[in-house]
């Protein structure tokens, strides 16, 4: 823990994780949370929107193939309850296509996994950073 | 190599020899078969014919001769009833009927004489002094007496000239009178002697004895009996008909093949022989034989100098066309097949990247973990960051397959633009030249000039190419060799070769280096995926790849790519744009 204190944080960083991969989910929330930043995670789309609906968060991770619901879809319906909320978006290879869509429908950019975890982090950062500057 | 070049020069003999066989066999005996049922066919009926023109001519003659004998005979006759004994016995008056008689028929009638029942000629016409002469003893006195008519054989006589008697007798008082007249022994000769056919042809009369009635040209003397032995056989014969004519094929006295075909004459008294060598007798089939046979000769003699030339002509193409099936292998690939494992590759890759991402994050995990302190203590604490980094890696290594099977199925960038082929492989020769120099490989490149744009997408040209390049570098590693890049313009297509001197591809591998995961490199050095993508990308985009290999000589894949219809428009308006061939 003496790592995280020293870790100048910013205000905890709420960040809502969207994966249908519930053994993704858990080893990516816990190592996340591990880096200073609140976790909260989704299994599937129409949960996250629920959690979504209770709760703000700064930033949100989403897997674009999902069970349930495409994850574009999901986005949309982000943008409309958080337009703010920056969406980083994951996706299997060979998917850019939709990852592309994705950005027009207002996500703030993609991963591919398997990805580094530091990508993803860095991904996060820069996203709160930039809606930080568009916020003031 | 050697030994190789020995089995399938072996292997050709035996193709040139077969071949031969089989021109020959299949030509030759029909032919032969042909010939011979022609031949035997054809010898028969001109035998059957021969024969019977033998025979025709025996009869004709035998008839010539019955007729000219009962002429002579009737003519004595009509003589001896007609004027009596008295008159004839009046020698002037013999004379005068002598003369008539050779006035009528010519010089057959040699003379006449009237022999009273003693045997003695009391009248005589003719040229020889042979009035009173005393036939009592004769033979054909003897004979003439007891029968009405008489013809006798041939003989010497009180003359010494061979002749033949024709009596009649007659009865005068109580007496018995005799009518003779002898017949000129030459003009009955030339009945039998005009019996002339060909070479040896000849005819031959005989009285039961066997001793020659006429002379043949061939043998003079009267003694001189040709074939006695055969015509013992005829002669023995004489119990069947007298008409019938028979033929026989034997050996005469000089010991030549020869026809005897014989008929009795003069009520079975005579026998009329003819006879021929059998070699002049079908003289003309011989000659046909001779024809046939030299023709049979230079026939398949034609035919077996064809058949070599010809096999010899073909063995050589078929192993011209081996060599070159051998050198240049080249590769169709099946579009369906491929595409349906692409597919599936994809959808498996897919699946996997999910669990591999987990196992990457718990090993992160683990990481995590171990930089807390209490976990610093731990003396295999080396040993589990190595472990994970192990994790991490392979991990990556998964990751990496996955993505290259992804983009066989799915492009990674498919933007399009406008692009010079040309300036893409001098950018990949020269990322490669590194690699290239340290594999000793030289590369060369021969680019035509002036080569249209293409609409296609840079990235997965540069994969393609790259891929390719890499491939032929890897190849040629342990040797070193040379790589030759070309582009050139074909019709609507740029055609990009990529060539190495490289060991080759078996054959047997040739048909699969495009399937996905197909590879010869060890294990962890090559996913087998490079060419599935390249043969993924060129499809896509409309083109085509194909790889020539001989194993030994080296490699060359041909990369075709379109090249849009407005690009070929803009191309053939543009005098300047047109292509130009590269001295590179």
């Amino acid at each position: 823990m003496e790592k995280m204190t020293k870790n100048p944080a910013p205000p905890h960083i709420r960040l809502l994780l969207v994966d249908d991969e519930v053994g993704f989910v858990d080893v990516l929330s816990k190592r996340i949370s591990r880096r200073g930043i609140d976790v909260t995670t989704a299994a599937s789309g129409s949960e996250a929107i629920q959690t979504l609906r209770r709760q703000d968060f700064d930033v949100a991770v989403l897997d674009l193939k999902m069970e349930d619901m495409d994850g574009i879809e999901v986005l949309k319906i982000f943008k409309k309850m958080d337009p703010n909320m920056p969406v980083i978006m994951l996706t299997g290879h060979g998917s850019e296509h939709s990852a592309r869509e994705g950005k027009k429908f207002g996500a703030y950019d993609y991963l591919t996994k398997p990805y580094e975890l530091d990508d993803l982090i860095q991904k996060i950062k820069e996203a709160i950073r930039q809606k930080g500057n568009s916020d003031e | 190599m050697a030994n190789l070049e020995q089995l399938s020069n072996s292997y050709y003999r035996l193709l040139t020899r077969n071949i031969i066989l089989t021109i020959i066999s299949v030509s030759i005996i029909p032919l032969i078969l042909v010939s011979i049922t022609i031949y035997y066919q054809f010898r028969t009926s001109y035998h059957e014919k021969v024969y019977a023109h033998l025979c025709e001519i025996v009869h004709k003659h035998k008839q010539n001769i019955d007729g000219f004998l009962s002429e002579k005979l009737g003519d004595i006759r009509f003589l001896a009833n007609s004027f009596g004994l008295e008159k004839l016995s009046d020698e002037s008056f013999l004379q005068d009927r002598l003369a008539a008689l050779q006035e009528n028929y010519g010089p057959v009638f040699v003379d006449l004489g009237v022999i009273n029942t003693a045997g003695e000629q009391i009248a005589y016409a003719g040229p020889f002094k042979l009035a009173k002469a005393n036939y009592s003893d004769a033979q054909w006195y003897q004979q003439a007496v007891r029968s009405q008519y008489f013809i006798s054989d041939v003989f010497l006589g009180l003359r010494g000239l061979p002749h033949f008697i024709v009596t009649v007798r007659n009865t005068w008082k109580g007496q018995n009178w005799i009518l003779r007249a002898t017949i000129d022994f030459v003009a009955f000769n030339t009945l039998v002697e005009s019996i002339r056919i060909g070479e040896t042809g000849f005819a031959v009369i005989l009285n039961k004895a066997g001793k020659l009635q006429t002379t043949p040209i061939t043998k003079p003397s009267l003694d001189i009996i040709p074939a006695k032995n055969i015509y013992a056989e005829f002669l023995e014969n004489r119990a069947r008909s007298a008409d019938e004519i028979r033929i026989a094929v034997k050996p005469d006295s000089s010991d030549h093949q020869t026809i005897f075909v014989a008929s009795f004459l003069k009520n079975g008294d005579w026998l009329l022989v003819y006879q021929q060598h059998l070699a002049d007798a079908f003289a003309d089939l011989n000659k046909t034989f001779t024809m046939t046979t030299v023709m049979m000769l230079l026939g398949p003699l034609c035919i077996v100098i064809m058949a070599i030339t010809l096999s010899k002509i073909i063995v050589n193409r078929i192993a011209q066309v081996d060599v070159e099936k051998q050198l240049m292998n080249e590769r169709v690939v099946e579009t369906g097949k491929l595409a349906s494992v692409g597919e599936l590759a994809a959808g498996v890759a897919h699946e996997i990247n999910n669990p591999v991402a987990i196992m990457v994050e718990e090993a992160g995990w683990i990481g995590d973990l171990l930089e807390e302190e209490e976990s610093q203590d731990s003396k295999n604490l080396a040993e589990f960051r190595r472990a994970i980094g192990q994790i991490q890696a392979q991990g990556k290594r998964c990751k990496e397959i996955t993505q290259k099977l992804l983009s066989f199925a799915r492009r990674t960038d498919g933007t399009v633009q406008n692009i010079e082929i040309n300036e893409i492989l001098e950018e990949l020769v020269a990322l490669s030249a590194q690699r290239a120099k340290f594999a000793m490989v030289s590369i060369q490149t021969h680019f035509q000039k002036n080569l249209p744009q293409l609409q296609l997408s840079l990235s997965e040209l540069q994969q393609v190419f790259l891929n390719l390049i890499n491939n032929s570098l890897d190849a040629m590693e342990s040797g070193g060799g040379s790589l030759t890049i070309a582009s050139r313009l074909e019709e609507d297509r740029i055609v990009v070769e990529v060539s190495d001197t490289g060991p080759g591809i078996p054959e047997a591998n040739l048909n699969r280096i495009f399937d996905p995961f197909f590879t010869t490199k060890p294990v962890g050095k090559g996913t087998g995926l490079g060419l599935s993508i390249c043969y993924g990308i060129i499809d896509k985009i409309g083109g085509k790849i194909e790889v020539r290999s001989a194993v030994g000589k080296g490699t060359t894949f041909y990369v075709s790519l379109p090249i849009s219809k407005e690009d070929v428009a803009r191309d053939k308006t543009s005098p300047f744009n047109g292509p130009a061939p590269s001295e590179d």
